[in-house]
């Protein structure tokens, strides 16, 4: 009796293709690592020639922000001043107006859709909302520039206020509304994800549909809301469009929200948009700025995620 | 007796007006948001409104034999024909000044109409002819009522000299308002008159081909490798990290990459849709990721098990099986983040594509810029003309944005249908 | 022959286009336990749930008939749903307590109906609740730690702390000791059977021993239809129809 025999060695194709094939793959996933490595590299690296030419003190701590460049050698002033703390006050500013804005607008409209909403008004209003986060940041600058800044203006005018055509408190609105679907979806998600059996248990003890969100929902999804926040935050932090086009250009330190402001990322647009030689002081100072930047948002990005995953994994 | 009535206590009626109060609350949330959408969209769209015509002006013009010489028609002075047409038809504009306000009826860019018209029509020389000519931004916005005319002569653009020429001409029948093709099919222009937003259009398709052409292949590697072969180490840990962290990195954070590595250290050319396109890429991968790989879990694992029992191996597995049944829902993600890419202005600031093209650049290396700068250039000009031509700019980038979206949407549909 | 408590006739529930309960004539006395028992999907629960309208928070949920709790249709219009579910409190299959602590999850429901007015009568309060509930022994001096840190039987207790916090007249339980072990489960039912002196009980249980053990009275539910209803040793040791026989002798179910 003879067997037929199986040829378990030959294969029709050679294994190291398939190799060749994985190895560029897993080329194409290390390219995210890369872009990371190239901006932490490129920021610090010209960072650090930054500042050799201005110290670290003077930039962090300098209250004076007013980057001009000499026109002829030996000019007074000439080095300009790169006190960064006018921006972080600006962008500040900007960004807890922004935040004033949508964190009340996203949280209510997240509780509303997901404790209150039937099935065929979730279903438009939820998709409605999105629009709002597709829409080119460009536009809401745009529209922060010319209809909401003269408006506000008009409004202060009414009241005997002199507000500036460009101001914080335009750039914030328009941005808080921006952010608007961010905060819903997030704090959606939240809120979704507290178990329906502690809305029973709380409605089952008579508690209404408000009690039971008030009480028993928000402060379960409150670690879900303060990362949803944070990320939020750190959005308005970066965004620049809007800042750019309607807040102003005046690095001052002010609390007052109908004042011109400027941020970090309208600094390091409006520097980088003219020409000048790439190693000015004016120049490198963009990548500080820039650097400041990425650390704070990541800082925040990191926090965020981590609450928003911890969370999760302590209802699955 | 038991009492369930709304007077049965427990503070019920207090209670109903919060609750009540707390709904409204919700709902005035969602209203205001919208309501500040539809706002900001109407706005733009009646703004918009008025680049969709344009004004034009009758002007009678010699072109006879002394004018132009059949022989040359290039050659001809232009200008000055249609400026003595001009004189012409409104002889009692006598001074300097008045002259200069009569030749500034008609938009700049009128002489070089006149030569196009004659160069694709000879038949037209050898008399006085009558063209339709393109009208200045200023003549059109009072023909169009955008003009307050009851302010003081001071105070507005137009004088009342001119007011009365352009009454005249209305009259007469010598102005008519047309389809403004031009806006489309223009570059950008100092006129808003004439301005465009070809050559923007183009610099954006031109960067979002670069963007595609990098993203989508690298993307979709890089998710075929963390779904399928990545084995759970501390390296495809990181890379998962990475991923999440750049996606909430600010987009200006890669302009600033752009610019000191693609710029700076490989020497690009500056204002190129080719190192746009590359900083777009580098921004929209982490948007193509995460959507790929979500589309390859959601193929049934039954695909990849079914060759492998064949006796194919891993990579033709994935490559032959799996990855067809994820394409759809890859390029549905691939979509949506090449219309985020569409609308990102900050990023290509940096790197120059703020240029003043006119002219439509003709390869990824022309220096160009993109439709969302063009906006934010239009935006910064003090020109009420320029206005309505950023509103009608936003408009086609939102049209743009929403066919992308709807072509997304449709995919999506029908993935959902498939398994 | 007692009064009714509570009294169902001709109840019908749809989920949308799904009927789930058939023509229901029920009529429940007071302190007492009564059992509801069934196969899965029977409709057990979704009578329970039509006693409280917790079944009002399905919007395709459809009721039909009278549901008289003390001679007053609760699906009248002039029924609060609010002060209904205040005086019928409902413990559920799974311990739900709050993310709070021990004393917070039972004075809660003192603190959204304001049944209290000083702080110490709501200490005092809470403590009489745990008491009842059989769990002061073991939290007395743990009130502020979460409601979660406690044992599965432990949790499950202080969810009819909770409830009984706000002094209803009838419990609804739902399945209360499915998700328990052994011995939480006997703790539990030796509690329900205490509370039956002061509150009419109405348990929908999976378990026929433990129907058999609690109840006084026993209604057998079969696709959405009341087979049977009487008390339990009549039900358990003469029943009248043969669908009820064949459950109790586990041929069905």
């Amino acid at each position: 009796m003879a067997y037929e025999t199986l040829n378990l060695t030959k294969t029709a194709r050679p294994k190291w293709l398939d190799r060749v094939v994985v190895a560029l793959l897993a080329a194409a996933a290390s390219v995210a690592i890369l872009v990371t490595l190239g901006i932490v590299l490129s920021l610090i690296f010209e960072t650090l020639q930054f500042f050799k030419k201005i110290p670290l003190t003077d930039f962090l701590f300098g209250l004076d922000w007013s980057p001009q460049t000499a026109i002829r050698e030996g000019q007074i002033g000439a080095k300009g001043s790169f006190g960064v703390i006018p921006l972080i006050n600006g962008t500040l500013l900007v960004s807890a107006i922004a935040m004033l804005v949508a964190a009340p607008l996203g949280l209510a409209s997240a509780i509303y859709l997901s404790e209150y909403a039937g099935k065929g008004a979730r279903g438009w209003i939820k998709p409605a909302l999105e629009v709002l986060a597709g829409i080119p940041t460009v536009v809401y600058g745009f529209f922060a520039a010319l209809t909401v800044a003269p408006f506000i203006r008009m409004t202060g005018g009414q009241f005997g206020l002199e507000i500036a055509s460009e101001s914080a408190l335009a750039a914030g609105i328009v941005m808080g509304i921006m952010i608007v679907p961010l905060v819903s979806s997030l704090s959606d998600d939240a809120i979704n994800a507290v178990p329906q059996t502690l809305r029973d248990a709380s409605l089952g003890l008579g508690a209404t549909r408000s009690e039971t969100t008030r009480r028993i929902v928000l402060p379960a999804a409150l670690p879900g809301i303060s990362g949803a926040l944070l990320l939020a935050t750190s959005r308005a932090i970066g965004e620049t469009m809007i800042v750019l086009m309607a807040a102003g250009m005046a690095a001052k330190l002010t609390l007052n929200p109908l004042d011109a402001v400027t941020t970090i990322t309208v600094q390091i647009v409006t520097l980088l948009t003219g020409d000048q030689a790439f190693d000015s002081a004016k120049t490198l100072s963009t990548f500080a700025l820039g650097l400041l930047l990425f650390i704070l948002t990541l800082c925040l990005n990191v926090v965020a995620l981590k609450i928003v995953k911890k969370y999760r994994e302590h209802y699955d | 007796m038991i009492d369930f009535s709304k007077s049965a206590g427990f503070n019920l009626i207090r209670r109903h007006r919060a609750e009540k109060r707390f709904q409204w609350a919700g709902r005035s949330a969602i209203f205001i948001s919208l309501t500040f959408l539809v706002v900001m969209v109407g706005s733009i769209l009646m703004d918009a409104a008025g680049t969709l015509r344009q004004t034009q002006i009758a002007v009678t013009v010699d072109l006879g034999p002394d004018a132009v010489d059949p022989d040359n028609i290039a050659g001809a002075r232009f200008g000055k024909i249609l400026k003595s047409a001009l004189r012409a038809q409104f002889p009692d504009a006598k001074k300097r000044k008045e002259k200069k306000k009569l030749y500034n009826l008609v938009s700049p860019e009128g002489s070089f109409e006149i030569k196009r018209q004659l160069i694709a029509n000879p038949d037209l020389l050898g008399g006085p002819q009558t063209l339709w000519l393109t009208a200045s931004d200023d003549l059109d916005l009072f023909y169009r009522g955008k003009s307050d005319a009851s302010l003081p002569e001071s105070q507005r653009r137009i004088s009342d000299l001119e007011v009365a020429w352009i009454d005249t001409l209305a009259q007469s029948g010598s102005l008519r308002r047309v389809l403004n093709w031009n806006f489309l099919t223009n570059g950008d222009s100092r006129e808003p008159e004439i301005a465009g937003i070809l050559s923007a259009l183009v610099g954006s398709l031109f960067s979002l081909a670069v963007c595609f052409a990098l993203s989508f292949p690298i993307g979709i590697g890089a998710a075929i490798y963390l779904e399928e072969f990545a084995k759970p180490s501390r390296m495809s840990d990181l890379i998962e990290v990475n991923i999440n962290n750049l996606a909430a990195v600010p987009s200006i954070i890669f302009g600033l990459l752009g610019l000191s590595i693609f710029l700076g250290y490989m020497g690009m050319p500056r204002s190129s849709p080719l190192v746009g396109g590359m900083v777009l890429a580098l921004m929209t991968l982490p948007t193509i990721i995460i959507s790929a790989r979500a589309a390859l879990r959601s193929v049934p694992p039954s695909f990849k098990q079914a060759a492998l029992a064949l006796g194919a191996s891993p990579v033709q597995a994935v490559f032959h099986h799996v990855l067809p049944a994820a394409m759809p829902g890859m390029l549905t993600g691939a979509i949506i983040g090449m219309a985020q890419a569409l609308g990102e202005t900050a990023p290509l600031l940096m790197i120059g594509m703020v240029a003043f093209v006119v002219d439509v650049p003709d390869s990824i290396l022309a220096p160009a810029t993109a439709l969302p700068v063009q906006i934010f250039l239009w935006a910064d000009s003090p020109e009420r003309a320029f206005t309505e031509k950023t509103a009608a700019a936003i408009i086609v980038l939102l049209i743009f944005l929403i066919a992308m979206n709807l072509i997304a949407i449709l995919l999506r549909r029908k993935l959902e249908q498939r398994f | 022959m007692d009064i009714p408590f509570i009294s169902a006739s001709g109840v019908n529930v749809h989920y949308g286009a799904k009927q789930a309960l058939f023509d229901i004539d029920l009529d429940i006395q007071a302190n007492k336990v009564t059992a509801l028992i069934g196969p899965s999907g029977c409709g057990k629960s979704t009578f329970l749930r039509a006693i409280n309208r917790m079944n009002d928070l399905i919007p395709s949920c459809q009721f039909d008939g009278s549901l008289k709790i003390g001679g007053q249709d609760i699906y009248a219009p002039s029924v609060d749903v609010v002060a209904l579910r205040a005086q019928v409190g409902m413990v559920f299959q799974k311990p739900n307590p709050f993310p709070k602590s021990i004393f917070e999850n039972v004075a809660y429901g003192l603190k959204i109906h304001r049944l209290t007015t000083s702080k110490q009568e709501l200490q005092d309060r809470v403590e009489w609740s745990l008491k009842s509930a059989g769990l002061w022994a073991e939290v007395a001096d743990r009130l502020n730690e979460p409601g979660n840190s406690l044992s599965g039987g432990q949790q499950q207790r202080l969810c009819i702390a909770r409830t009984i916090a706000v002094s209803p007249r009838i419990i609804l339980m739902d399945e209360p000791c499915s998700a328990l072990d052994p011995i939480a489960t006997a703790v539990v039912e030796e509690l329900i059977d205490g509370l039956r002196k002061d509150y009419t009980i109405v348990i929908v249980t999976h378990s026929m021993q433990q129907a058999a053990r609690i109840s006084q009275r026993t209604a057998f539910f079969h696709m959405g239809k009341l087979i049977e209803v009487g008390s339990t040793k009549s039900v358990f040791t003469n029943p009248q129809q043969e669908q009820t026989s064949n459950y109790i002798t586990g041929r069905i179910g």
